[in-house]
């Protein structure tokens, strides 16, 4: 289809490396310890991980080549997630 | 005579505990299970049905069956293990920030750099312009990067 997934999370560069081993995901999984791009897209959860760490609210933004929003999903509910042909149907639509 | 046990209502408590722990171990992997949870609504049903069956013989034929104290017990503590289930998945799990400075559709994507698994610094705009797939021709960038943040096991 011609799109880049890239999962972005707090968790370290050697978490998401165990992570992608153990599922075999092979897409880019980049890290954000300090939640600095979390907070920059507004998403940050505080003190909703462990020990009360400040982590990501679950969202997914489809951006296209030129670098502009084409679709978001954010979710009122983190059980709740984008489904494959939610993601698919907005990524068809780009082209 | 000796009164027979009322296994109705310890199969009714040990379903609501299964309908409790087996969303979190197993139908939350499938979205189908796991954004509406009717699969362990189901169990739960189920297990009203067991203990509604052993307090009817626990009270009504109290000759015959004993749980006259189990029986309330166990239907109490499945009660409260629904009502922890249920604050879980309509209350808590809704607790979220509401994002609204979160980038628009038609606003340009907040540049940004980090680490990948492998250490190695990606941008935004590498994302965008590196291809996907390097050994494939012609080299050319992807029609569009999908960014997902997600929770992370922190």
């Amino acid at each position: 289809m011609g799109i880049r997934p890239v999962a972005i999370s707090v968790d370290t560069p050697g978490v998401s490396k165990g992570l992608c081993q153990r599922r075999g995901y092979t897409f880019t999984f980049l890290s954000d310890p300090q939640a600095e791009v979390i907070r920059r897209y507004d998403l940050l959860h505080r003190g909703a991980g462990v020990k009360g760490h400040d982590i990501a609210r679950p969202a997914e933004f489809l951006v296209d080549s030129s670098g502009t929003v084409r679709w978001i999903n954010l979710t009122e509910d983190v059980r709740v997630r984008a489904r494959p042909e939610q993601m698919i149907d907005a990524a068809k639509a780009l082209q | 005579m000796k009164r027979r046990l009322n296994w109705s209502v310890w199969a009714g408590f040990l379903v609501s505990v299964l309908a409790f722990v087996s969303y979190f171990l197993f139908f939350a992997q499938f979205p189908v299970t796991r954004d509406f949870p009717w699969v362990n609504f189901l169990l739960f049903g189920a297990a009203a049905v067991l203990l509604v069956v052993g307090l009817q013989r626990a009270f009504g034929r109290a000759s015959s069956y004993r749980g006259k104290v189990s029986g309330p017990i166990l239907a109490t503590l499945s009660a409260v293990i629904l009502g922890f289930f249920c604050f879980g998945v309509f209350v808590e799990s809704r607790q979220l920030p509401t994002a609204d400075h979160a980038p628009r559709v038609g606003q340009k994507a907040p540049p940004f750099s980090l680490l990948d698994t492998n250490r190695r610094s990606e941008s935004l705009s590498e994302l965008l312009s590196s291809p996907i797939d390097a050994s494939s021709a012609p080299q050319r960038g992807p029609k569009g990067v999908l960014l997902i943040f997600y929770r992370g096991s922190w």
